[in-house]
């Protein structure tokens, strides 16, 4: 602890690392500043931030100081109230309003502008300069961020996050003394996944939300709520925003363990699926005559009725909050309950769960990523499967090469200094998937395998870190030798972390992931172990008991059960259209959800169900840590949350539930491991100094003529059972709890830049502790058993190709994809092949092909991908219109109109293409030729 | 007496072909080098430390205490560097250009004592782009340096081995700056570095880095070969050796010559350069460069060396003084100087970035008599504001520095231009 | 594309390198003494050559006043605005060349003879004033001198 006089008042406060301007934002002063920024600190550019510093006690002078770019000091004497300090700053804001144009009326930044609020701030009101403005011409850069780049005021932070901060490199400063500008070098798409940032990077309206100018709205006139983001497994915070029934933009929303400042583009932008045209808005009966709207208490009715006389089995979704899973669970019966996805997936996804809940290495939050000095990613493409871990991860790789550079003196918050030092250093990152990845380009080595040989990789750097895991059997000495020389990066890493997850569809790449951590931890390594999950939810609902789809297939098909309800799924996306055929062909199917999908069209009843900004629920992210999202506003019709429609089909005499606060405790009650689940935010009757928490802010505008057109009496504010928030501008101001904050503002702090005021340090968590809990802590006691079942090396066959999913951010999901930009960015269909493939089967670049897998097929172009291993094919998974694969598979290319070879040719002698066919999979080639999953052993582990 | 008293300018013969290598060696060339081989670095550092080398890129720091911060030893960083601050941009100096034309080697040698002293592995030759004769004479005295195994490995047959590079500008004055510079060789723009870490513990590519003004080093091999008593005798005052003073604007023989350390600014005025023209009066010169104060008549007897510079509020800069006279209207002179400083502004700090071309408007408006009364108040704050610490580097306090002295000295001359609403010595 | 020349001319520059970036303002020199300025297509083949992207590269391009990313005329004029030139009669010069050439500092002639740039100091102050045309300085100048050296450029 630091004491340091600030203004003639004594504070004491940690100053270990931190800069005097992070001082004094923690300790609640007001410093102005610009090219500081609490996640990539600071440069001293902008000279805003000057305070003034006194030697001692009997330094009268002092001495101006940018607080930025000085340490604290036992006993410093600072003065920001100091008149040359006061005034200099005024001439800084000064400077800055030089060039830039009096546009705030027409501005997208206005009234969330940090460069309004510091021009408040240091009451610089007059224009004393009478020349002209430069100007400038803008770049159109794609879908998601707009340019007006006069009124940069060159503050540099936009092109320190693009470029040094999140690794982008088509976006530069350019130019030279008061003509500096910055972006792109030609008009074009910004190709960084996280490019969306620059809005809120940007202190002032150069780089706005392109999406939000479809339907601009102030930020004083959005209603918000701290949300969740439903697009991967992350679960990064947000701030949705909305205003007249439509769903303005998303914001990040901070949270100090999860997401930090940022979001990625696919988070983002992949709000408009909520306001699609698409939307199923109101309840629809189909007949033989077809769709007809219903209203709710017929829909009720109906649905009541098929769920008395049928025989009704629930499949849930792990895109759907936990609440609604339990509530259809809770329906239907414990034992007629199945999970939304394939028997492969749910396998997949609970070896994830059960991996991280056996072994000792913990697993991170994207913060404690960014801490890790030494990494292997095994078989992950992370950018398209959980995209911010690929910015928590470029952060890691600097960690070594940090921590060198700091024993020459210089000071860590010092950051353009501190990255010269570094040059290109890098810590370890071993890079081992199918194909290339954006993090290559920071890899110590990168490594192309198929996912069993990924596998076999991992358990033998285990083995080599750890003679006591399993050895491999029959490992090249070429293996052999890299394995050791992985096991040696790792084990100089202080913190060494193993990343793997969902992308490989392999449960033997995530088992061969978790025990070279283990193997880690074993030998005296503080090890952890990041696993990637599919979806929102997928790890919440992997841990509700049930069974998988596949057995739910059966159900129908042997006739135990003549109904089903479908929860937020479109199951054309999860299983081959055989089984969905067989299960929508139940004589009621009820389809709960969003968006009008193929599912949904043929649905006896389709009732309206909220989307993740339209009710409150709780999602469980990869890293097992359990977050509430609250509604932000009310639907219009007759959507509702799925738990409450699902609720609302309970017999009245047994349904007890009015709120959300009565599932959770339900829940909690029936799945031990839920038993925290209701404490993760406050409960409904929760108050702040004895009000609600307004979801409006206390400028909110028009609320008394937005609904004049329909009558002239105010209407009352709806009420929320389920949130302690009110859905008006009544309501206290005091700072909620860190789960209940429904935007940040302080006085003076319009802009997102108000986050400091809720932190007790700048970068550190919020200040009762960032939301959510985490569910899953490594075991005490006896390290846990290795995994033993070592796959056989991938062997590739003639004329078919193992298919792998290739997983794309802007595409790959469901709900996003709906958002016109991101639509824009999706890759059309397409097959990747190796050279080789594409010589042995006789296709060229370009040419169109069908894909089969099992009875599935797909037409798309090939393209060539050098690095992907000889035998095996990608291609884009989760693209609509197409069926749905069960990828990884083998599959058959041919092109179009032609024929793929019959598969009896092979048994007929023509020799295999690579490797001799010793495998397990040989034998069952014949009999399930098409649907085997090679990357994986049979059996649940 | 000391027995040479013009070491630096002792080869150069203005107009002719600098010496070769061999002609070098037979006037002692090399021979600092030579014997610094023989000295432990730490001796090198130590004597050009006693014989109190002041910078000479105008900053005057001294250069065996840069070079003393330097790590040392088997745990020292590699590799490292020296680079020769050969950028030489600022306004009215023209001396290093003389070095580097005149007699090459003396800058190589020079450098290459640095490099042993600091045991550096690389020396780079930063040379302004324009500097095309300087361009092709190092060229040559480079290969014949390394010829004679002055450079590259195993330097005459010690166990240090360096190389020598030269590295022409893409222009830009930033470069010059000492760590502007670091980034201009690493193929960044030019922009200056924040300091922890010195440039002497992570400089080029963050490796250990001394830089040094071409005129420093051409110092510092005849430190080696006659003594750091010897080089301190050279001088007038306490800071050591003889100094390359130049005289430019209307004054009967502009030029640059070597005189010691701290003669007074009247002997180089009228004794080097044969004082004003005749018809031209004395108004005020600029001691060192564009980017020092004003000296006008009542500091002529003044030594020019760094602490007598300093204690008159003045600078002594490059030490290549210009000269104004009355036939110059001082407000225009400001005008085109700043719009030099504004334009040469490298963009990264709002003060430098966003001041100076206001200045530089300003003061174009009042010249061109659409000045302003509030318009000295708008000069009179970024003298004010644009100073110290208040800006990333010493590019805009330097710019202030002529503009402050000339807001005092002339002050009446800005004024007149206000009220009579044009300029005074613009005729017509 | 980059002709044979240029490429080979930029990966000798790059060989001996510390990093292959610090050549970055070379090897754009390179394309300039080749071409007279840098064109979009230059600057992308010469950093992909650098294993920079065009937005670095160009980065470092428009930073230094001695890349030229516009067409410049067959002759460069750099034309000293610097104090003791001042002093000595810079404004009479630039008055003459604008006015001989018909152009303005920054400006082409429509010949495409001449492109008239300022520069800082030449550090020729002792010949004050002074410009340089492509490699060659010239000192001393006056109004009526400037008429003869230009004769030299055609
Ligand atoms: C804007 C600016 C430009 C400079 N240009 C030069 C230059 O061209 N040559 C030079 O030697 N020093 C120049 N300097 C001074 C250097 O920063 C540095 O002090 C000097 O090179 C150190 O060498 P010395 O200690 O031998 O003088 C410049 C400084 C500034 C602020
Ligand atoms: S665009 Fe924005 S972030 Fe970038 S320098 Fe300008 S004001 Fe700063
Ligand atoms: S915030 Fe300190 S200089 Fe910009």
């Amino acid at each position: 602890m630091t004491t340091l006089h600030v203004d003639g008042k004594t504070y004491t406060a940690d100053t270990a690392g931190r800069n005097l301007l992070e001082v004094c934002l923690s300790l609640g002063l007001n410093v102005p500043y610009f090219c500081w920024h609490p996640a990539f600190r600071s440069v001293g550019a902008c000279r805003q931030c000057a305070v003034k510093v006194f030697k001692d006690e009997k330094d009268v002078r002092g001495r101006l100081e940018m607080a930025c770019l000085i340490p604290v000091t036992d006993g410093m004497r600072v003065a920001i109230d100091d008149p040359e300090a006061v005034a200099f700053r005024a001439k800084v804001i000064e400077w800055l309003m030089v060039n830039h144009p009096h546009d705030c009326p027409v501005c997208d930044e206005g009234g969330e502008c940090h460069l309004q609020d510091m021009t408040v701030m240091t009451g610089h009101v007059y224009r004393a300069y009478r020349f002209s403005k430069r100007t400038h011409r803008d770049q159109d850069l794609g879908p998601f961020v707009n340019m007006e780049m006069n009124r940069c005021i060159q503050c540099y932070r936009c092109v320190r996050f693009y470029r040094d901060y999140a690794g982008g490199r088509d976006f530069d400063v350019h130019g030279w003394h008061d003509h500096v500008t910055f972006g792109r070098h030609e008009d074009g798409i910004l190709e960084s996944p996280f490019s969306g940032n620059l809005v809120e990077v940007c202190p002032t309206g150069v780089f706005t939300d392109k999406s939000l100018k479809h339907h601009y709205t102030r930020k004083w006139d959005l209603q918000t709520a701290p949300s969740v983001c439903p697009h991967c497994g992350l679960g990064c915070n947000t701030f949705p925003g909305e205003r007249y029934g439509t769903l303005r933009r998303v914001m990040p929303r901070y949270n100090g363990e999860v997401n930090g400042y940022f979001l990625c583009d696919r988070g983002r932008y992949g709000y408009e699926f909520v306001n699609s045209r698409n939307r199923i808005r109101r309840p629809l009966q189909r007949d033989h005559t077809g769709p007809v709207e219903v209203s709710k208490e017929e829909a009720l009715a109906l649905a009541g009725t098929v769920l008395q006389s049928r025989k009704v089995i629930g499949i849930g979704s792990p895109r759907a909050s936990l609440e609604a899973n339990f509530a259809l669970r809770a329906l239907v019966g414990p034992d007629r309950f199945y999970h939304g996805v394939t028997d492969k997936e749910l396998r997949l996804v609970r070896t994830l769960s059960a991996l991280l809940k056996r072994g000792q290495a913990r697993t991170p939050s994207l913060r404690e990523v960014e801490s890790c000095d030494a990494i292997l990613i095994l078989g992950e493409d992370v950018t398209n499967t959980a995209p911010l871990l690929e910015l928590a991860l470029r952060q890691a790789v600097l960690q070594k090469p940090k921590a060198d550079a700091l024993k020459l003196g210089i000071y860590e918050w010092l950051d353009e200094c501190l990255r010269e030092a570094m040059q290109d250093q890098r810590g370890p990152m071993i890079v081992a998937t199918p194909d290339r990845t954006a993090l290559d380009s920071l890899a110590s080595r990168t490594v192309r395998a198929a996912p069993a040989d990924l596998a076999r990789l991992g358990f033998a750097v285990a083995h080599a870190l750890d003679p006591t895991a399993p050895p491999v059997p029959s490992l090249t000495p070429d293996t052999l030798a890299l394995a050791e020389g992985i096991a040696a990066a790792l084990r100089t890493g202080r913190r060494p972390l193993v990343v793997s997850g969902y992308g490989c569809g392999s449960e033997a790449v995530a088992e061969a992931a978790a025990n070279v951590a283990w193997a880690l931890c074993r030998t005296g390594s503080t090890a952890s172990l990041c696993f990637t999950v599919p979806e929102c939810n997928s790890m919440g609902t992997a841990m509700l008991p049930g069974e998988s789809l596949d057995a739910a297939v059966a159900e129908i098909s042997n006739g135990t059960a003549d109904a089903l309800i479908v929860l937020e799924n479109d199951l054309y996306r999860r299983a081959e259209s055989g089984s969905v055929e067989t299960l929508l062909g139940a004589r009621q199917v009820i389809v709960l959800d969003h968006l009008a999908h193929v599912t949904a069209s043929r649905a006896t009843l389709v009732l309206p169900a909220a989307t993740i900004a339209e009710g409150s629920g709780t999602f469980i992210n990869n890293e097992g840590r359990a977050q509430r999202s609250f509604q932000v506003f009310v639907p219009p019709d007759d959507i509702q949350a799925s738990w409450r429609w699902l609720a609302e089909l309970m017999p009245h005499s047994t349904r007890p539930w009015k709120g959300l606060d009565d599932v959770l405790a339900a829940l909690a009650d029936a799945v031990p491991a839920f038993k925290e689940i209701p404490d993760i935010a406050p409960s409904a009757d929760f108050r702040l100094t004895g009000q609600k928490v307004p979801r409006q802010s206390s400028r909110y505008s028009g609320r008394t003529a937005m609904t004049a057109d329909l009558s002239v009496q105010e209407p009352k504010p709806p009420v929320d059972l389920d949130a302690p928030f009110a859905f008006s501008m009544e309501g206290s101001r005091a700072h909620p709890p860190s789960s209940l904050i429904p935007r940040f503002w302080a006085p003076q702090w319009n802009s997102v830049q108000a986050v400091n005021k809720y932190q007790f340090k700048t970068g550190g968590a919020l200040r009762d502790g960032d939301p959510g809990r985490r569910l899953i802590e490594p075991p005490e006691g006896e390290p846990t058993p290795y995994s033993v079942s070592i796959p056989a090396a991938f062997v590739a066959r003639p004329y078919r190709c193992l298919v792998l999913p290739a997983w794309h951010i802007f595409g790959s999901d469901e709900l996003s994809l709906h958002s016109p930009g991101i639509a824009a960015r999706a890759p059309g269909p397409y097959v990747a092949l190796n050279p080789v493939d594409l010589g042995r089967l006789g296709l060229a670049e370009g040419q169109a092909v069908t894909l089969s897998v099992g009875v599935a097929s797909r037409v798309c172009s090939v393209i060539v991908a050098p690095d992907l291993p000889v035998g095996v094919a990608r291609t884009p998974a989760g693209l609509p219109g197409l069926p749905a694969l069960a990828l990884p598979a083998w599959g058959g290319i041919a092109a179009v109109g032609g024929h793929s070879p019959p598969a009896s040719q092979h048994a007929a002698g023509v020799p295999p293409v690579a490797g001799n066919e010793q495998d397990a999979h040989t034998a069952t080639e014949n009999t399930n030729a098409t649907s085997g999953s090679p990357g994986e052993r049979g059996g649940a582990p | 007496m000391p027995l040479i008293e013009r070491p630096l300018t002792q080869n150069i013969r203005p107009g002719q072909e600098p010496p070769d290598l061999r002609a070098y060696e037979r006037a002692g060339g090399y021979e600092g080098l030579r014997k610094a081989l023989t000295l432990d670095p730490k001796t090198v550092q130590d004597w050009v430390t006693r014989a109190n080398v002041m910078g000479r890129g105008g900053a005057g720091f001294p250069a065996g205490h840069k070079w003393a911060s330097v790590p040392m030893g088997p745990e020292a960083a590699r590799p490292k560097y020296v680079v020769v601050n050969a950028d030489e941009m600022e306004p009215g100096t023209m001396k290093d250009r003389l070095l580097m034309e005149g007699d090459p080697h003396q800058v190589i040698e020079g450098a290459l004592v640095c490099a042993y002293a600091i045991q550096a592995d690389v020396v780079y030759i930063f040379l302004r782009n324009e500097y095309k004769l300087s361009e092709q004479r190092l060229c040559k005295a480079i290969a014949e340096a390394y010829a004679s195994n002055y450079a590259g490995p195993k330097v005459l047959g010690s166990p240090w081995s360096v190389e020598l590079r030269l590295h022409t500008s893409a222009g830009r004055y930033m470069c010059g700056e000492k760590s502007g510079i670091l980034n201009a060789l690493e193929g960044k723009r030019a922009i200056p570095r924040a300091k922890p870490p010195r440039t002497a513990v992570s400089g080029l590519w963050g490796k250990p880095t001394v830089v040094n003004n071409v005129e420093t080093l051409a110092n510092v091999h005849h430190i080696i070969r006659h003594g750091w008593e010897w080089f301190r005798s050279l001088s007038h005052t306490e800071e050591g050796g003889t100094k390359l003073y130049g005289v430019s604007g209307p004054v009967n023989r502009p030029g640059v010559w070597e005189m010691p350390m701290g003669t007074t600014v009247r002997e180089i005025l009228e004794g080097c350069a044969g004082g004003m023209r005749p018809g031209h009066t004395f108004r005020g010169l600029l001691p060192g460069g564009a980017s020092t104060p004003f000296l006008t008549e009542e500091h002529l007897d003044t030594r020019m060396d760094f602490a007598s510079m300093h204690q008159i509020g003045s600078q002594l800069g490059t030490g290549t003084m210009i000269v104004m006279d009355d036939k110059t209207c001082p407000v225009g002179l400001l005008y085109g100087l700043e719009t030099f400083f504004a334009r040469e502004s490298c963009g990264w700090c709002t003060p430098c970035r966003e001041g100076l071309p206001w200045v530089a408007r300003t003061l174009e408006a009042i010249e061109a008599g659409h000045g302003k009364p509030e318009d000295m108040e708008v000069l009179d704050s970024h003298v004010k504001f644009l100073s110290g610490h208040n800006t990333f580097c010493e590019l805009a306090p330097g710019a202030m520095m002529p503009l402050k002295s000339a807001l005092k000295a002339f002050r009446a001359d800005f004024e007149r231009h206000i009220s009579e609403k044009r300029c005074p010595w613009r005729t017509g | 594309m980059l002709s044979v020349a240029e490429r080979l001319e930029i990966e000798a520059e790059a060989a001996p390198a510390e990093t292959k970036r610090s050549v970055a303002s070379d090897a754009l020199k390179i394309v300039q003494r080749h071409r007279g300025w840098v064109c979009d297509e230059a600057l992308k083949d010469v950093a992909a050559l650098l294993g920079l992207s065009p937005a670095e590269l160009d980065s470092v391009a428009t930073f230094y006043n001695g890349i030229y990313r516009r067409p410049v005329g067959r002759h460069v004029i750099l034309l000293c605005d610097s104090v003791s030139c001042w002093i000595m009669g810079y404004n009479p010069l630039r008055e003459r060349l604008e006015s001989r050439l018909g152009i303005g500092l920054g400006q082409t002639t429509a010949d495409g003879r001449f492109t008239l740039l300022p520069t800082a100091c030449l550090g020729l102050c002792e010949q004050a004033p002074a410009l340089m045309i492509d490699d060659n300085v010239h000192g001393d100048l006056t109004p009526e001198k400037l008429d003869q050296v230009l004769e030299n450029y055609a």
